[in-house]
């Protein structure tokens, strides 16, 4: 995992309510055994014809989208299933950040896990950029801030630790790890 | 301060290895870790990345079920599996599991089946345990009081590595169902009406326990329907107070606690239930004897009406122009006008024996309607052999209808069992989200007595029209 500091980038705008993981990725791509090249797949039902020509006026294939890093979405990003290749797809396509009002719960974990950052800011903000396709936005993880082109700043909540881990660029495997002492006492004493 | 406690309060503190603070997150130990060949591969390569083994395989267990193909030639005959990608992460999981040395109920093994069916059906799913798997339905779990959610890969390789998980403490929302759900009406009809009353994100950061008159009245199959789709409204986990009918279940089920081990666990059981005075951040009250069947519209669901209703008119918003459009449906029109193509009966969601029962006592002595598939998938190959033992398998054939070998199928249709383009479904599963069942597939859940009247008269049909005829 790559350790984020910084991302300045135009927005692309998905301005639907209520995307689930299975528009991010079809469950038809999730035989797979590995998390790369998932990009290619990324919204395939939007934004591929059957014939698997790019529709034109699907936002991705749109030249304003190319080199786009942030996706700003309508409210409750991610819902329905688990499927962690959703967040692999978008980092894959090269999205380092998703933008909303409402993320959905386990969406917002394998985000975090993977470096892909999920920012959840108020309906006001969201409005604007909703509004303002292509906004040059910069986010500053340390701080927690977002920056509008305006100069406005917004704060996004993020966990301590989880910050520290994108931060660090270190995934959560090591700090379990180094709780095996705990885990060793807790089995102890464990009903079998 | 209160000493009184919720249920998932109580199974949250039993499993704090490390509390919570303000930098970190707790973290929390897993009684039982279930796994499957499509969300498992990337997290036993991580475990070989870093030279990890798995720390308990006693906890772990694996099978088959999203991919896998569901006809008997590819199952049993050596017919190769029509998905090649699908055949090699077959491989994989076998691979991993010999690897590893974690038990694996493959293909091939008689207590194969969707994975939150086995569960339940082996006795591994008991209350109070923790229980995850890569899944979004692993909180159909829950129905026996346990704290169980789905998780991501990497969140599986954790688990794999640590028998433990970093999690935050969600809050309490209690669902209140009063009264008893009327003849013809079932716990999916509940459901669905729960998700179109929360929205499909209200339950978001909560933990949900459903209570009252109508979930005590249910069986477990029934409550493991109701506790299937919390995460359709937001939730990650449903829980259900264990009871009597919890412990009786249990009681015969090949893993679950013998003699004293028995015992001991029980005491353990009846201190799970939420202790009265408890408070839940959230609550929202249901009336189940006014219910009728309810089903699906549009492609999230939340868009849900009665069998008996029109499709609602909100043109001009957004999300129900998209689903309009999507659907092919028309605002203010009787839902009963919807066509059907596509009848699919299974998943975790209604693909136990009560429910192949229930379908199977619409259809008896009815055909499916000229234009009409439909597919009969049971949840487990004991289901099958159950289902089976009754003649349900024959009531569906005489009917019309195709009968498989067990597994996820057309809920969403990674093993080739998918509905095409533009066509209607009627289905038991869990999600009518766009594509799932199958590119352009437009999907109307349903409870299995719905989605079987449906398939004999070829349209949206309220199953009362035929169990009172």
């Amino acid at each position: 995992m790559n350790p984020i500091q910084t991302i300045r980038s135009r927005t692309v705008v998905m301005p639907s309510t209520n995307i689930d993981t299975d528009q991010i990725i079809p469950g038809r791509f999730l035989t797979t055994t590995t998390k790369e090249g998932l990009g290619a797949q990324l919204f395939a039902d939007w934004r591929y014809d059957p014939s698997g020509a790019p529709k034109p006026d699907f936002i991705l294939n749109r030249p304003e989208a190319v080199g786009c890093r942030i996706l700003v979405a309508g409210r409750n990003l991610g819902c329905g299933s688990s499927r962690e290749h959703a967040p692999w797809a978008l980092l894959d396509y090269g999205f380092q950040a998703v933008i909303s009002t409402e993320i959905a719960d386990i969406f917002r974990n394998n985000s975090l896990k993977n470096g892909l950052l999920p920012i959840v800011v108020d309906a006001d903000t969201h409005a604007w950029l909703l509004a303002n396709p292509g906004a040059e936005l910069e986010i500053d993880l340390d701080s927690a801030m977002v920056k509008l082109p305006d100069g406005r700043q917004v704060s996004f909540p993020i966990e301590p630790f989880a910050r520290y881990c994108l931060l660090n660029g270190v995934d959560e495997l090591g700090f379990l790890l180094s709780k095996d002492t705990a885990i060793k006492a807790y089995e102890a004493k464990r009903p079998a | 301060m209160t000493t009184t406690k919720t249920m998932f309060e109580k199974v949250w503190a039993a499993h704090e290895v490390v509390p919570q603070t303000h930098d970190t997150p707790a973290v929390i130990f897993i009684d039982l870790h279930l796994t499957h060949e499509v969300t498992s591969p990337q997290a036993f390569a991580l475990l070989r990345e870093r030279g990890l083994s798995v720390r308990r395989p006693d906890l772990t267990l694996a099978t088959m079920d999203h991919a896998t193909p569901t006809r008997t030639e590819q199952v049993f005959g050596g017919a190769p599996i029509s998905i090649d990608s699908a055949a090699r992460q077959i491989k994989q999981l076998e691979k991993n599991c010999a690897d590893f040395g974690v038990e694996l109920l493959g293909l091939q093994d008689a207590r194969r089946g969707i994975v939150h069916i086995i569960g339940a059906e082996l006795g591994v799913t008991q209350p109070g345990k923790t229980i995850v798997c890569g899944d979004s339905h692993t909180s159909t779990h829950g129905a026996f009081g346990a704290l169980a959610f789905g998780i991501g890969t990497t969140e599986v390789g954790h688990v794999l590595a640590t028998q433990c998980l970093l999690q935050k403490k969600a809050k309490t929302f209690a669902v209140e169902v009063s009264g008893r759900l009327a003849a013809g009406v079932t716990p999916k009809d509940l459901i669905l009406a729960i998700i179109g009353k929360v929205g499909v994100s209200g339950g978001t950061g909560h933990v949900i326990e459903y209570r009252g008159e109508a979930i005590r009245a249910m069986d477990m199959e029934q409550r493991m329907t109701v506790c299937n789709m919390s995460i359709e409204a937001g939730a990650r986990a449903g829980m259900i107070a264990p009871d009597e009918v919890t412990f009786s279940y249990l009681a015969d089920k090949p893993r679950a606690p013998k003699g004293g081990a028995w015992d001991e666990a029980l005491a353990r059981w009846r201190t799970l239930p939420t202790d009265a005075g408890a408070v839940f951040d959230k609550r929202v009250d249901i009336d189940a004897a006014a219910l009728v069947p309810m089903i699906t519209y549009g492609t999230n669901p939340g868009m849900v009406v009665p069998v008996t209703g029109n499709i609602p008119d909100h043109r001009g918003d957004p999300v129900f122009d998209a689903a309009m459009k999507y659907m092919g449906l028309n605002p203010g029109e009787p839902i009963g006008n919807a066509p059907v193509n596509v009848v699919f009966v299974g998943s975790c969601t209604n693909g136990r024996l009560g429910d192949l029962r229930a379908a199977a006592k619409v259809l008896q002595g009815h055909k499916v309607a000229a234009g009409v598939n439909m597919l009969v998938v049971p949840g487990s190959q004991e289901v099958k052999r159950q289902a089976e033992a009754e003649g349900l398998d024959q009531i569906f054939k005489a009917a019309g209808a195709e009968w498989r070998e067990s597994g996820c199928s057309m809920c969403l249709g990674m093993n080739g069992d998918t509905v095409a383009k533009g066509e209607y479904s009627v289905s038991t599963s869990n999600r009518n989200f766009e594509g799932r069942q199958g590119v352009g597939a437009r999907t109307l859940l349903a409870s299995p007595e719905t989605a079987a009247a449906s398939a004999i008269r070829g349209r949206v049909t309220d199953p009362r029209e035929l169990l009172n005829a």
